[in-house]
């Protein structure tokens, strides 16, 4: 989401303005173009589905739908007064823009009409926004706790709510305490919307997860089935939620960066990219050259390994137990690379503001050129094994299907939505860190089933082969990081030679840069869809807000719609294939 | 020597035989499996990792023998042992050389059917007994897969009958002298192998224990020795329907220079790594794919290889 040509920006704002003309309250810049619009409550369903069906080339997706606690915020200039603000963001794939709509609110608890009815994706959004600031959606189908025990106190996010252990008072577990909370997890059928006397026959309730083998981490599935054929599927996820949001509100803009490692823990530093390229907008940070192709490099490596994990994990579930290990196997060489260049395996944090943290080692060169030689053979044996082998077709073809309009529909991203027919990858639609510059392709299919998916990732791993060859033919030479007072850490060559500089450093170091206020947004073709962190600074050393969308959260929100009518395996199938982390999914 | 001696010294080498087999197996199949997964497998304890089998041995026997509250003990009990009495039962009529079986039974292959027909009984009721949902959609699966497989495995194997005039086992293996019925009857072979897998549940038809659907089928509640014997019974499974094909379909103790036994056991372990080698290979098809494969391809198969052998029988009139 870099900037975004100023011409097609106009068009819908003057659009919005014309017909809602009393609706809309400002217009706010903010430093990633996107054109942002302050709309009131009372109008703003009408707003967005006139945005949605209404306009030439319509905004089609739901990208991402969050809320800001403005209560404690100090510069707001220009913006309606707020306790709480909504902001829906809106994409339209055939302009190529983003659209940006805020909603005011105010009192302690706001409440606000649903956008349920216009897009499928926003039910695990709104339930998010009210479980972390408590606005209540109304008309909403089920607005539960989605992230959050439903036992918790208080709304997380809300800015009185604490976010150390220090602040809220010894943890304590007595009994009376344990049995409610082992109560609450109880699954309580009537409540999720299960009905297991639906009809003439009695049906099974299943409780899978949130420990099971084919579940990929702590999620939990209740299942109504009418003998091995599923009826209904209630998702319930939020085992993996570490707060990670409210942490970026206390962590300063540099400390932050290994947490968001573990956000998608198989990406590494491709989770460091999206937020580094957003405090850089904020700060006006250009980097240099060498910089950028050695993050290209690194997050296409991890783009292999992340796929790689997903191939084996996924033909393990279909039932096939060895090619896990062949695929393991090339991500440890992946690994040693990895290693070589950064001292960490999977969570490297190794992106810094303003470039990366060391150049690269000597002899790397080498030590790439073996990783890319042997695997285009590797991967033609396991698409031999594999994805030509008769049993795995007849479980994966036609199953999980989704259509282009529900994939948009449902918030899809990356491979699940190319795999729908759609050629849309922000590496080449809106290129970021250096992108433009490489050669490669958007594989896309047709079917949008389970094998369709699969054949779009396994072709992205020999496009992301391509890409890196190409850093390590053209690796460019100059410095990693860039020069400029706000790149953390600081340069330190001329610290001793004057007071400012040194003064730049000591603060820099100590405190953490302070970065101007403002918004941005900045998102990037992850390893499984489109992240984007979306930043807020008030002018001090940490994030106002951080908002951090993910791709599994969307992906994994439409999993009911895929698998009904179908039958247990094929589930473990589906689930097995969408390519979801569920650090990625809780946050 | 005096003949019940003698017997009882069959009994015990046979028995001894088959349960050392299936332990030797579990190795087997670990390192097996490493080799073809580019790792090493258990190669630490004792020579070739295999002491790793006796340890093994050791924890699950000192393990805590638990049966879960909620669970119909006495079944829950009964149900492994079921299954491998019923596996160990049909190594009587085996012949490993000639003249050489536990008992020489005259009905031997109708007793074998019988046995593995028995053994769905241990899955089954311990799915049943388990009370755990899991358990039971693992315990449906295999009664599913093993009834209608039981099917295909008789018809497939009355071609071998017809020609060998006997359901005596020694006798079939006599009669495949100058030729192997794998050549004379090779859609039934092919029947048989099959569907000795979903006998025995192996991949790529175990879904009754499918572990990333169902956690581990009918036995995820058992643990301990319970646990090891439902191992034991899938491992002398493997043997059994190993020895079958060379009894059936291989010559059993045919082959030139070496001893008959030599050649028995020989051909046995081929087909048991063909086993492993399969786990390594394939993936698992959907229950109702399995189901569908098996009535509308094995049993025209099966049937068209009978109605075969008997025309060509009838034609030259045997």
């Amino acid at each position: 989401m870099t900037d975004q040509p100023e011409a097609i920006q106009e068009p819908i704002i003057d659009q919005l303005r014309a017909r809602f003309a009393d609706a809309i309250l400002a217009q706010q810049q903010t430093k990633d173009n996107i054109p942002t619009l302050w709309c009131r409550p009372e109008r703003i369903g009408e707003l967005l589905r006139y945005a949605k069906t209404g306009v030439a080339q319509p905004f089609r997706q739901l990208y991402d739908l969050t809320a800001i606690d403005e209560r404690w915020r100090t510069h707001r200039d220009g913006q309606p007064a707020a306790d709480f603000t909504v902001v829906y963001h809106l994409l339209s794939h055939e302009r190529n823009a983003d659209l940006r709509i805020k909603v005011p609110l105010t009192g302690e608890f706001p409440r606000l009409p649903t956008a349920t009815g216009i897009w499928s994706a926003a039910n695990w959004y709104e339930r998010e926004v009210w479980d972390m600031f408590g606005i209540t959606f109304d008309g909403h189908p089920g607005l539960r706790r989605i992230l959050l025990p439903a036992t918790w106190q208080g709304h997380p996010l809300r800015k009185e709510h604490p976010a150390r252990a220090t602040e809220m008072g010894p943890f304590q577990l007595p009994e009376e305490k344990q049995i409610r909370e082992e109560d609450a997890l109880r699954l309580n059928p009537q409540e999720w919307g299960l009905d297991a006397k639906g009809g003439n026959t009695d049906l099974m309730l299943l409780n899978l997860g949130p420990q099971h083998p084919g579940t990929h981490g702590v999620f939990r599935i209740a299942l109504l089935l009418d003998g091995e054929e599923i009826v209904q599927t209630v998702p319930e996820i939020g085992f993996h939620h570490r707060g990670a949001e409210k942490m970026a509100e206390r962590q300063t803009w540099h400390t932050y960066i290994p947490y968001t490692d573990r956000i998608d823990y198989l990406g590494g530093v491709m989770n460091n990219l999206p937020y580094v390229l957003a405090v850089e907008k904020l700060a006006g940070i250009t980097v240099p050259d060498r910089a950028k192709v050695i993050r290209v490099m690194l997050v296409e490596l991890f783009r292999i390994a992340s796929h790689l994990v997903w191939y084996g994990t996924f033909v393990q579930d279909v039932g096939a137990m060895s090619p896990v290990f062949y695929m393991f196997n090339d991500r440890e060489r992946i690994f040693d690379i990895i290693t070589a260049i950064t001292g960490g395996r999977m969570h490297p944090s190794w992106f810094r503001i303003g470039g990366v943290a060391q150049d690269l080692p000597q002899g790397w060169e080498k030590l790439v050129e073996d990783f890319l030689r042997p695997m285009p053979e590797h991967l033609q044996s396991y698409n031999k094994a594999m994805m030509e082998n008769s049993i795995l077709k007849a479980r994966t073809q036609g199953i999980g299907r989704m259509s282009l309009d529900e994939a948009i529909d449902w918030g899809v991203t990356g491979p699940n939505l190319r795999a729908c027919g759609l050629e849309w990858d922000w590496r080449k639609k809106r290129p970021y860190s250096g992108y433009e510059q490489f050669e490669f392709e958007i594989p896309t299919a047709q079917c949008g089933d389970c094998y369709d998916r699969s054949l779009v990732r396994i072709e992205e791993i020999r496009q992301s082969l391509r890409i890196i060859e190409q850093c390590w033919k053209n690796m460019p030479a100059g410095p990693y990081k860039a020069d400029h007072p706000l790149t953390t850490p600081p340069r330190k060559e001329r610290t001793l030679k004057d007071i400012e500089t040194l003064i730049n450093h000591f603060l820099g170091v100590t405190w953490g840069p302070v970065l101007p206020p403002g918004e941005v947004s900045v998102g990037i073709e992850a390893t499984k869809g489109n992240t984007s962190y979306y930043l807020i600074s008030d002018g001090g050393i940490h994030s106002y807000r951080t908002r951090i969308r993910t791709p599994s959260f969307a992906h994994l929100q439409q999993l009911p719609e895929l698998c009904r009518g179908l039958m247990v395996p094929d589930l473990l199938a589906i689930i097995g294939n969408l390519d979801y982390v569920m650090a990625d999914v809780d946050r | 020597m005096n003949p019940i001696v003698k017997q009882l010294l069959i009994i015990v080498v046979i028995f001894g035989g088959a349960m050392s087999a299936s332990a030797g197996l579990i190795w087997l199949e670990r390192r097996l499996l490493s080799l073809w997964q580019d790792r090493y497998g258990p190669n630490r304890v004792g020579p070739f990792g295999l002491m790793q089998v006796v340890a093994d041995m050791i924890k699950i026997f000192f393990k805590e023998d638990w049966i879960p509250p909620f669970a119909d003990r006495m079944v829950f009990v009964v149900a492994p042992a079921m299954l491998v009495v019923s596996v160990l039962m049909s190594f009587a009529v085996l012949p490993v050389m000639p003249g050489i079986a536990v008992s020489d039974l005259n009905v031997g292959l109708l007793f074998f059917l019988g046995m593995s027909s028995l053994g769905v009984y241990g899955i089954a009721l311990g799915g049943w007994a388990s009370n755990n949902k899991y358990a039971l959609l693992g315990a449906i699966r295999a009664t599913a897969q093993m009834l209608s497989y039981e099917v295909f495995m008789g018809l497939a194997l009355m071609g071998v009958v017809m020609i060998s005039g006997s359901f005596n086992l020694g006798r079939i293996v006599v009669a495949q002298e100058k030729m192997w019925f794998c050549i004379s009857q090779f859609p039934a072979m092919v029947v048989f192998i099959i569907a000795g897998f979903a006998e025995t549940h192996r991949m790529p038809f175990d879904l009754p224990e499918a572990e990333s659907e169902l956690i581990a089928g009918f036995h995820t509640e058992y643990s301990g020795i319970k646990f090891g014997l439902f191992f034991v019974g899938e491992y002398l499974g493997v043997t059994m329907i190993s020895a079958m094909i060379v009894t059936l379909f291989f010559g059993g103790w045919h082959g030139p220079l070496l001893p008959p036994i030599v050649w028995f056991l020989l051909k046995t372990l081929i087909f048991i790594s063909g086993f492993i080698l399969v786990r390594a290979s394939l993936p698992r098809p959907r229950y109702d794919q399995l189901m569908a494969f098996g009535w509308k391809v094995l049993l025209p198969v099966a049937l068209v290889n009978l109605l075969v052998t008997g025309a060509v029988m009838l034609a030259k009139g045997v």
